[in-house]
C-alpha cells in the first residue's frame, strides 16, 4: 500500500460506502423505517378494524352509561392531545437544526445558538420527553376514568397502538441523549453528521407516525 | 465507484434554516386548522370532513418525509425503501377495512 493510498484509507475511515456509493448505515435506516411503516401499518388497522365495536365502554368520542348507571364522559382529551401533537412537530424541527449545525459546524452562519448542536439536541431530547410526560398523563388519566387495556377493545387496540409509538419515542429520546453525551465529550463535526443523521430519520419516523395517529385516533370519529 | 460516491454526496444537499422555518410554520399552521375543524359540529356531520381531515394528515406526513427527512434531495435509493414498504403498508391497512366490513362502499 502506497502513501497516498494509506492516507485516502485513512480519511474514509469513518464512512462505511456500499457498491451503491451510499452509507450502509443510511442504507440500513431506511430499510428499517420501511419496515416500521408495516408494523405500525398493522397497529393502525387493528385499531381501525376494531374501532366501534367495543360492547362496554369507555368509548373515545361517546359517552357511556354501564348498566349501574355510572356515567363515563367521551374519554379522548383533544386539547392536551393537541398540545402534545405541537410538542413532538416542534421537536422535528429542533432536530433538523441540531444536523444542520453539526453538519455546518464552523461554517459562517451558523455561530451563536443556530450552531449549537448541543442546544438543539437538548431541546429535541426535552421536546421528547415532554411528549412522554403527556402522554403518560393521558395513559394514567384513562385508568382513572375505568379504560385500561382490557376493558374492551377500543382500551386494547389505543393502548397497543400508542403504547408502541411512545416506546419508540423513549428510544428516540435515548438515543438523542447519546449523541449529546457524545457532543459533550468530544465535540460532533461535519464527520460525524452520518450519526446524527441516522438519528434524525428515526426521529422524524416516529414523529410521521404521529401526525397519522393523531388524525386516524383522535380527530375521526 | 467514484462517480457513485460524488454522486451521493451531491444528493446530500439539505434545505436551509428558512425553509425549516417555513416547514414547521405550515405544519403548525395544519394541525390547528384540523383540531378548528374537529370543534365544528355541522362540518365534522359532513361528509366532507374524514376526506378534508386524511388530507391535511396525509400533506404534513409528506412534508415531513419530504424536506425533514429530506427524501426530496436524497438519493432515489432512500425513496425506494420507504415508499415501497409504505405502499404494502397503506394497501394492507386499506385491503383490511374492507374485509372486515370497517369500511363500505355505498
Amino acid at each position: 500500500m502506497t502513501t497516498a493510498t494509506a492516507g485516502a484509507h485513512a480519511a474514509h475511515e469513518h464512512t462505511h460506502y456500499t457498491t451503491t456509493g451510499l452509507d450502509n448505515r443510511k442504507i440500513a435506516i431506511w430499510a428499517f423505517i420501511g419496515s416500521e411503516c408495516m408494523l405500525f401499518g398493522s397497529l393502525i388497522s387493528t385499531y381501525l378494524i376494531y374501532k366501534g365495536r367495543s360492547v362496554v365502554g369507555p368509548f373515545p368520542h361517546e359517552a357511556w352509561t354501564s348498566p349501574a348507571g355510572q356515567v363515563f364522559k367521551p374519554i379522548l382529551n383533544i386539547p392536551v392531545t393537541s398540545a402534545s401533537t405541537f410538542v413532538l412537530l416542534m421537536s422535528s424541527l429542533f432536530m433538523v437544526l441540531a444536523l444542520a449545525a453539526v453538519e455546518n459546524k464552523g461554517k459562517a452562519g451558523y455561530e451563536g445558538l443556530l450552531g449549537s448542536s448541543k442546544f438543539w439536541l437538548l431541546a429535541t431530547a426535552l421536546a421528547g420527553a415532554t411528549f412522554l410526560g403527556f402522554q403518560a398523563f393521558e395513559f394514567t388519566s384513562f385508568v382513572h376514568e375505568g379504560l385500561t387495556i382490557r376493558t374492551n377493545l377500543f382500551g386494547t387496540t389505543f393502548f397497543t397502538l400508542t403504547g408502541f409509538h411512545g416506546t419508540h419515542v423513549a428510544v428516540g429520546v435515548l438515543w438523542l441523549m447519546t449523541l449529546l453525551f457524545i457532543d459533550l465529550k468530544r465535540g460532533l463535526g461535519p464527520r460525524d453528521a452520518i450519526l446524527v443523521d441516522i438519528c434524525a430519520l428515526y426521529w422524524h419516523f416516529v414523529d410521521v407516525v404521529w401526525i397519522a395517529i393523531f388524525t386516524l385516533v383522535y380527530l375521526i370519529n | 465507484m467514484s462517480s457513485d460516491r460524488a454522486h451521493a454526496d451531491h444528493t446530500h444537499e439539505h434545505p436551509s434554516w428558512k425553509q425549516y422555518k417555513w416547514v414547521a410554520l405550515w405544519l403548525t399552521v395544519i394541525t390547528a386548522l384540523e383540531v378548528w375543524a374537529y370543534y365544528i359540529p355541522a362540518f365534522v356531520a359532513s361528509p366532507a370532513f374524514k376526506p378534508t381531515l386524511l388530507i391535511m394528515s396525509a400533506v404534513k406526513f409528506t412534508v415531513v418525509v419530504m424536506f425533514y427527512m429530506h427524501l426530496k434531495y436524497d438519493h432515489q435509493v432512500f425513496r425506494k425503501l420507504f415508499v415501497g414498504p409504505l405502499l404494502i403498508a397503506v394497501i394492507t391497512l386499506v385491503a383490511f377495512l374492507f374485509l372486515f366490513g370497517a369500511v363500505r362502499i355505498g
